[in-house]
């Protein structure tokens, strides 16, 4: 593994009395591809959003392309341009068309000119198949096309990380193949990713590392065939056998860990 | 007795049937409507009203300049109000949602008292105490100026609640895209932020601009020109110059001409976004 892209050390986010994060340790090197998966409410979606300091770290360090994001003299505007992030509601901005979301991003943080900015936008709209949309406003689209959408948005912006906080989840099962092609082909191209998901065919066939999260730490780490083929740890086994084969589940008590913000 | 047995869930009942119920109901209510009419019509003085709100010559003198002066003055005080009230509003609602306390406090003092006190009152402060309190001070724009500035101060507490309303109704997700794609927080706010939040306010937006159209009329407590007059004080000029009401029907009717269409696109405004929502 070359430099690490993204490094986390120490990690912890509480909300409130709400423990979220409990000391994350993680790296991520240039051109991996990371999925993070684990129940709802283990931190996994908190963790991310701290990757771009969406959310603030209550303690710890997190370093991105070399620079400490939780330094706080550090101009966050300007990393957060290199960091591009893909929404589990894709929130793509209604009151433009596709071709302005990606571009007025390129040009009021950017300063990219007119034509140069219609240009990337319509090069990223091509790589996510949506060409033909480049007029339409995200409120014709389906769910899928909006979440290409907001993939090329970000990716029009250059970034050198991207991250996905369960891109698919709120999207209807046939149109969920659409965009983890999408996601399959930036993996191809080097891109650094890091992906909070449930999908764990593409967990298993695309990333180079899996994290398994559970009560706000990493529980598992490694390659996808021993952390979803041969789990070394009990919790992770329960948490794959539910999530393989929910009919199966027991009706059981909630852990305190489980309870409070999902994600 | 054959009744009971066919139908033995229901019991036979006694007097009205709902039906029926509904229907005395409704023909009282329109025995009470005719009635009123009736007694409107025999008892009101036809003939009196008439010669009174209704003499056409009168009418007719007051043409263009009702239009040309009054109506096109009323215009010109709602327009430059509003335009101040939307300016001072936004600040206002953007003070309010500040994370600097002391902005938010005295955002919140400004909406309370502006919005708790009759507008005739701030006009009356604007003529005489604003004068009184800084000898030598002139209003830019003379009364145009007062009025836009007490039509404005009132219209911004209103707008400022309606702007931070719909400022807070725009999705938690849409500052967090912006964000994460490297805008700044001001910077989100007016590209991204605002833009959307004006699209969810234009209707109580546009109510709020038939509210100082009529307010407009307060203008007569500053003291105005000839040339200065706007509808309700044109009217009443008029109607003490002839002895006669028409004028006041007549500046009536040109406030109704300018306040039921907007009423209408409100309307339609409304019905778009309801269905925008869907």
């Amino acid at each position: 593994m070359s430099r690490p892209e993204i490094r986390v050390s120490g990690l912890h986010k509480s909300f409130g009395d709400n423990h979220v994060l409990r000391g994350i340790d993680l790296e991520i090197g240039q051109g991996e591809v990371v999925c993070v998966i684990g129940p709802s409410g283990s931190g996994k979606s908190t963790l991310l959003r701290c990757v771009n300091l969406l959310e603030e770290p209550s303690k710890g360090q997190v370093f991105v392309g070399g620079t400490e994001l939780t330094d706080p003299d550090v101009d966050i505007d300007a990393v957060r341009r290199r960091i591009g992030m893909v929404f589990q509601q894709f929130n793509l901005f209604p009151h433009l068309t596709v071709t302005e979301n990606l571009t007025l991003p390129q040009r009021r943080v950017l300063r990219r000119g007119k034509a140069e900015a219609a240009k990337v936008a319509a090069q990223n709209l091509a790589r996510v198949g949506l060409a033909e949309k480049a007029d339409a406003y995200p409120s014709s689209l389906s769910g899928g096309q909006q979440q290409r959408v907001a993939i090329a948005r970000a990716l029009a912006m250059g970034p050198e990380v991207m991250l996905f906080d369960e891109p698919t989840s709120a999207l209807d099962p046939e149109l969920v193949g659409d965009v983890l092609a999408v996601m399959r082909m930036l993996a191809d191209e080097g891109m650094t990713m890091m992906v909070v998901t449930h999908e764990m065919t593409f967990a298993r066939e695309v990333a180079d590392r899996v994290v398994f999260m559970d009560g706000g730490v990493i529980v598992e780490d490694g390659a996808p065939e021993r952390v979803i083929g041969a789990p070394q740890h009990e919790r992770t086994r329960h948490f794959l056998s539910r999530l393989l084969d929910p009919a199966m589940a027991q009706v059981e008590e909630e852990t305190s860990d489980q309870v409070g913000k999902s994600g | 007795m054959a009744d009971t047995e066919t139908t033995p869930l229901q019991p036979k009942r006694k007097g009205l049937t709902r039906r029926q119920k509904r229907s005395i109901s409704r023909g009282i209510q329109y025995a009470v409507f005719v009635a009123a009419v009736i007694a409107f019509g025999v008892t009101a003085d036809w003939g009196r009203l008439q010669n009174q709100f209704a003499q056409v010559d009168i009418a007719e003198r007051m043409f263009p300049e009702v239009i040309t002066l009054a109506l096109k003055n009323t215009v010109l005080y709602t327009v430059t109000g509003f335009g101040v009230g939307l300016a001072l509003g936004m600040v206002i609602a953007l003070m309010r949602l500040s994370s600097v306390g002391p902005y938010r406090w005295l955002a919140g003092v400004y909406i309370e008292i502006f919005r708790g006190l009759p507008a005739l009152l701030i006009f009356i402060f604007i003529g005489v105490a604003v004068p009184l309190a800084f000898p030598g001070t002139e209003i830019i724009g003379g009364t145009y100026g007062k009025v836009a500035l007490a039509l404005g101060l009132v219209a911004a507490a209103y707008m400022a609640e309606t702007i931070r309303a719909g400022i807070q109704a725009v999705p938690k997700g849409q500052m967090e895209a912006a964000r994460s794609l490297g805008f700044s927080p001001g910077r989100a706010m007016v590209s991204i932020i605002i833009p959307q939040a004006f699209r969810i306010i234009l209707p109580p937006l546009t109510n709020e601009l038939v509210l100082l159209f009529k307010d407009s009329s307060l203008v007569l407590f500053l003291g105005v020109t000839l040339e200065e007059r706007e509808l309700s004080k044109y009217g009443r000029d008029l109607a003490s110059q002839t002895a006669n009401s028409t004028p006041i029907l007549v500046a009536g009717l040109c406030y109704l001409l300018i306040t039921i269409p907007l009423g209408f696109v409100v309307r339609r405004m409304e019905a778009k976004a309801q269905e925008a929502v869907k």
